[in-house]
């Protein structure tokens, strides 16, 4: 009898949670890239504290490409309405939106980001140039004396160039899943590469061969992936001082007691640097709203309010203290204006 | 026969015997001992490293259980909360509380100008301050006009510094607490202004990107209904299949089939039930994302075969005798199971299932696929709010910029192998208490 009772009780559950999934959801869903998440987790706080009368939105920590699959699913309060990313959308990211009737979309410049080389505080600091990196890292490089690629045999940065250290060359990283090595790689590998005669010739000749020569990272132990959790990487700085690590700009800041950031091109990554442009390894953060949402689920414009506000995405807002860099002024106004609008993106 | 021929070659065979006896007993005592040496040696570097991993996480977590708080006068002063003197409760909620936390603080550093040291001297509050403030004008409006000494959470970077966690003899720009700042906190200190409290924010509240303001209430509340949907499917739907295939089910090619099935299913990697929780529960039956009620049924999908190989055994363990005693004085098959069997393996079968829960309890890659990685202040209160687990609560701390996670990370895992030697030790009490043996 009680087992009847309670396969009727489950069978219930089921059934009206079904009804529910389909009618209402009183929150905002907001998916992506877990770079974005600690910035957007931030607003959602502050919006679900400020606004009584809203819930807290949901920050699901999926990765910017697993993001934008679920906010491309369709319209509906079963798909997400905002998607965070550390990258811009990509066209045919969009062309899977229209497919499933996701149209119009706002797509909001939140701010930068760095992306730094960063060592022991026992180690002494290396002033890097793009070029050196990639001849560090790249898995083919020209032969100086021929200009033909052969297999990189690099051992230390002195190698590379006479100038650095005779330290062995080790660089802890991202996994190719994450946002971060998609933007190192195109910021450092794919500039770092330009940089060669032998290259620019191959372009010419053989433009895929040459893209895959720039961004192939060598695979011989000198690059180690270190998986998606930065804390990690610092710790593992701290305990081998000959080795670099690449991660985001707020890890940096968060550790500044036992980790430095190496200048990249003469530049040291620094807030100023970052927003200001002289540090050429930042990239643009991104979140993205369905403006088929707006009014179904409530809250998203107060939501997207809040997040283009001063007292956030500001010089001395909250966000900049959790480590974004901030647009600059005019542009942000910019941004504000638009998102407030809510215009939609270009089709 | 050819015994007398032997017996003369050798010396007497009792003595030979006794000879090489003893001849071998050095090296068998030997191999015993070092047999013995490499088993010490063993359990000692497995003990080694339960307790590097129990002392890394206690002595970084423990911290933790202790919050810093500073005690600030408070005038709630009712020129700023409430100009119109009508004590609207709609009006007195969004009033400025934080111009109340400057004020007090102004009040006890009446020295401190300029705009970027006012900034820094907020900054030693944490931002939850206001809205404190604001709950007790909630809840006791009497307060409005008064001036109370209150105790106000004090911000993540002074409780690191106040732990000893952040070197004062550091150059300024590396760390987060300035000169300025730790000049004051010292004058706090020596005023007695300043202390740690048991952080009862700890367990209070849901997830915050404030470290300070950051609880694990939310977690336990989602681990408490996800492993509730858990138990009540999959407990009486795998003793009911361990009953029934080992009391009922003819023994032939089919149940062989099913018992190889239940004994993979018990290995394949989580992650797999994660996607198809996925594509069943989400995607066909449109159950929302993030739902306890859906990581219930994808950790039951998980449990069950633990908890039916688990009653088997214990059905098995079942002397036959009670069986054919039952049978023998008429009773049915049903009654045999209902009454006899079943009764006599359910402590075996409790067991088995409370493990199979703490391993759900700990699990968190099959949650990843349905939603349930995800940042949620609000503490669920039923099985279909968005939630998050403990474990899933864990890795999301671990992976935040903020130093003051790091302890609270730990304190979160002490928490949740608190609850799985709960659990666990639950289990051998069971099996301790109501076990019969035969």
């Amino acid at each position: 009898m009680i087992k009847h009772k309670l396969a009727l009780a489950v069978a219930a559950t089921i059934l009206t949670a079904t009804a529910y999934g389909q009618s209402a959801r009183d929150y905002i869903s907001i998916v992506g890239s877990s770079t974005v998440y600690p910035f957007t987790t931030a607003v959602a706080e502050q919006f679900g504290k400020a606004n009584a009368n809203f819930k807290t939105p949901k920050v699901e920590s999926t990765g910017t490409g697993g993001g934008f699959k679920l906010f491309c699913g369709g319209v509906g309060v079963q798909h997400p309405d905002i998607s965070n990313a550390s990258r811009a959308i990509k066209k045919s990211e969009i062309e899977t939106c229209a497919k499933n009737g996701v149209t119009e979309i706002v797509e909001i410049n939140i701010g930068f980001d760095g992306i730094v080389l960063a060592s022991s505080k026992k180690n002494k600091p290396m002033p890097l140039t793009i070029k050196d990196l990639w001849l560090a890292l790249a898995k083919e490089v020209p032969d100086p004396a021929t200009g033909k690629l052969v297999m990189n045999n690099f051992k230390t940065w002195k190698d590379i160039n006479a100038a650095l250290p005779a330290n062995k060359i080790e660089v802890l990283g991202p996994p190719p899943t994450s946002g971060t090595r998609d933007a190192f790689v195109e910021l450092v590998m794919d500039h770092g590469c330009k940089e060669f005669p032998a290259i620019k010739d191959l372009e010419k000749a053989d433009e895929k061969k040459a893209k895959a020569t720039c961004q192939t990272i060598r695979e011989d132990g000198v690059f180690i992936e270190a998986g998606e959790n930065d804390n990690l990487i610092v710790n593992k700085l701290v305990a081998n001082p000959n080795a670099l690590g690449i991660f985001g700009y707020s890890f940096l800041e968060e550790n500044l007691d036992k980790i430095q950031g190496e200048t990249i091109n003469g530049v040291a990554p620094s807030f100023e640097t970052i927003a200001d442009g002289k540090y050429p390894v930042s990239r643009p953060l991104f979140v993205y709203a369905k403006k088929a949402h707006v009014g179904v689920i409530p809250g998203i414009k107060e939501f997207i309010a809040e997040f283009t506000s001063e007292k956030a995405m500001g010089d001395e807002g909250y966000l900049a203290r959790k480590g974004l860099i901030p647009l600059p002024n005019a542009k942000r106004k910019q941004v504000a204006m638009d998102a407030n609008a809510l215009k939609v993106m270009a089709p | 026969m050819n015994k007398p021929a032997t017996g003369s070659a050798t010396p007497p065979p009792s003595r030979n015997i006794k000879a090489i006896v003893h001849q071998n007993l050095a090296r068998r005592r030997a191999a015993e001992r070092r047999f013995r040496g490499y088993g010490l040696v063993a359990i000692t570097l497995g003990l080694a490293f339960v307790v590097l991993m129990f002392g890394n996480i206690i002595s970084k977590g423990l911290p933790a259980f202790w919050q810093t708080y500073i005690q600030v006068p408070i005038t709630f002063d009712s020129t700023v909360l409430d100009p119109q003197g009508a004590r609207d409760p709609q009006a007195l909620a969004n009033a400025d509380y934080a111009t109340l936390v400057r004020a007090g603080m102004r009040q006890l550093f009446p020295h401190v100008e300029g705009r970027l040291p006012l900034r820094a001297l907020g900054g030693l509050i944490s931002s939850d301050a206001a809205y404190e403030l604001q709950r007790r004008i909630q809840d006791q409006p009497e307060l409005l006009g008064s001036t109370q000494e209150v105790w106000l959470l004090a911000s993540a970077a002074v409780d690191t510094f106040f732990k000893g966690n952040i070197d004062r003899t550091l150059p300024e720009a590396e760390r987060p607490i300035k000169d300025n700042q730790i000049e004051w906190l010292d004058k706090l200190k020596t005023s007695g202004k300043i202390e740690k409290q048991f952080n009862a924010v700890l367990f209070q509240s849901g997830d915050s990107r404030e470290p300070e303001q950051a609880g694990i209430r939310g977690a336990l509340m989602g681990s408490f209904f996800t492993l509730l949907v858990t138990f009540l499917l999959s407990f009486p739907i795998g003793v009911a299949t361990a009953v029934y295939l080992e009391e009922f089910a003819p023994k032939n090619r089919w149940t062989d089939i099913i018992e190889v099935n239940i004994n993979n299913l018990a290995a394949v990697p989580s992650i797999v039930f994660g996607l198809l929780g996925l594509a069943v529960f989400i995607n066909f039956f449109g159950l929302p994302r993030s739902a306890p009620l859906v990581g219930g049924l994808v950790l039951s999908l998980m449990t069950l075969p633990v908890i039916i190989i688990a009653g088997r055994a214990a059905l098995t363990s079942v002397p036959p005798s009670i069986r054919e005693a039952a049978l023998g004085m008429g009773a049915s098959k049903l009654q045999m199971v209902g009454h006899h069997v079943l009764p006599l393996a359910m402590p075996g079968m409790l067991t088995g299932s409370i493990i199979g829960m703490a391993r759900a309890l700990g699990e968190s890659a099959p949650l990843l696929m349905i939603g349930m990685v995800a940042f949620i202040v609000d503490v669920p209160k039923n099985f279909l709010d968005p939630a998050t687990v403990l474990p899933v609560q864990i890795y999301l701390w671990s992976d935040l910029p903020e130093r003051a996670f790091v302890e609270r990370t730990s304190a979160a895992i002490m928490v949740l192998l608190a609850f799985m030697i709960l659990m666990n030790g639950l289990a051998i009490l069971l099996r301790k208490r109501f076990e019969r043996r035969w």
